[in-house]
């Protein structure tokens, strides 16, 4: 049941793009087409679930116990870095059917700043490895959800007549008002 | 005259928020009033100016291949720097502002000036742009501040305008902030054409 609240919250009450504003930039930049934002979250959800028990590891094993945790923002950003190359070189030599499906969006996920923020969120409500993780998937689900989601409204607002000053970034900033609204209308469901 | 184009170009022009869409994570998240807004924006500002200066001054003895890991060991240095030095003497900010400090360090608008401009300039023009580019997100980060505050909480500053019961809570609640700035955006577009 604990688990529960900490994947729901995750997923829908406190959802990563529309509630806490985090990773907007690939929000309104990848959300254009919807096979683009689909390689973008199975990218997204691949890489958090890695980077952030990679990230716990290091913090709880490494940095806690030699008591350098000013060091957490440059440690984190480094191994998400560098792991972001290693899944890469990986995926390409041994799975190569998913990582033609990522493709240009693996290196993106560099500057994701969702994967960063996971990492220091799951510190910070200092989550045990279970819980960390299945905040990590809670977070990444919620993330494909909102995206794509988006996408289908972009994609039909293509067609729609949309007064002239609002064409592009506008009436996107627009719609995404009213999905945050109606995301908000989960807080307090099962008492969260 | 060249320098004064370097100061001015990232409030108005290439402003980074309103117009190069970089860095909308913290303008959204903490523009829910025009106090926290401003202490972002000094966040911001410190991280920008430190990281274009140092990178500046260490350029020539940068190797071309490894130069994205330099600049992020740099700008997490001066993000670990203001995240400690606000812990301690804002901590109701701190407490307010939460993951968005850290989060600095991934802020695009630090990287991309490092890389676009610090990394290819002089010292004092890569201040110059650092100040200017600060300035163009502390001018978007605080009308977005002061609009949703105003009309959200019915205050400026935490000074009040009027009933606060009269006031529509939707402008500080995440929502209120993509309406900001898409009315905000629609302005401007407007108001380019008719320059033209």
């Amino acid at each position: 049941m604990e688990l529960f609240g900490i994947f729901f919250a995750a997923f829908l009450i406190n959802n990563i793009l529309l509630i806490r504003f985090i990773a907007l930039c690939s929000f309104f930049g990848v959300s254009t087409k919807i096979d683009t934002s689909i390689g973008m979250s199975l990218a997204v959800i691949f890489v958090m679930t890695i980077s952030s028990a990679v990230s716990w590891m290091i913090y709880n094993f490494l940095l806690t116990p030699f008591h350098l945790e000013f060091l957490r923002t440059a440690t984190f950003i480094l191994t998400i870095a560098a792991l972001v190359q290693l899944e890469e070189l990986y995926m390409k030599k041994m799975v190569p059917g998913l990582y033609r499906a990522m493709g240009i969006y693996l290196p993106l996920i560099t500057t994701n700043c969702a994967i960063l923020a996971v990492a220091f969120l799951a510190i910070d409500y200092r989550y045990s490895f279970v819980q960390a993780m299945v905040y990590s998937l809670g977070v990444s689900f919620g993330y494909s959800l909102a995206i794509v989601l988006f996408a289908y409204i972009r994609e039909r607002m293509a067609l729609a007549p949309i007064p002239k000053w609002f064409q592009g970034y506008p009436i996107a900033f627009i719609t995404a008002a009213l999905m945050s609204l109606a995301f908000l209308g989960f807080t307090g469901m099962f008492g969260l | 005259m060249n320098l004064w184009k370097d100061f001015n170009q990232g409030i108005i022009k290439e402003n980074p928020v309103l117009r190069l869409m970089i860095g909308l994570c913290p303008t959204l998240a903490v523009s829910n009033n025009a106090t926290n807004a401003l202490g972002m924006s000094v966040a911001v500002a410190f991280v920008l100016i430190c990281s274009n200066w140092v990178v500046a001054l260490i350029r020539k003895i940068t190797p071309d291949e490894i130069r994205i890991p330099i600049f992020i060991i740099v700008i997490s240095t001066f993000v670990t720097i203001s995240d400690y030095i606000m812990h301690a003497y804002y901590p109701d900010l701190y407490a307010a502002l939460g993951v968005f400090v850290p989060l600095i360090v991934v802020n695009c608008i630090i990287l991309g000036r490092a890389e676009a401009f610090a990394y290819r300039n002089p010292v004092l023009n890569s201040i110059l742009d650092g100040v200017g580019m600060s300035l163009g997100f502390a001018l978007a980060l605080v009308s977005i501040g002061v609009i949703r505050e105003a009309l959200g909480a019915g205050s400026v500053f935490g000074i009040t305008l009027f009933n606060p019961a009269v006031a529509a809570t939707i402008m500080i609640l995440p929502p209120g902030a993509f309406i900001t700035i898409g009315f905000i955006m629609a302005f401007l577009n407007k108001a380019e054409k008719k320059v033209q």
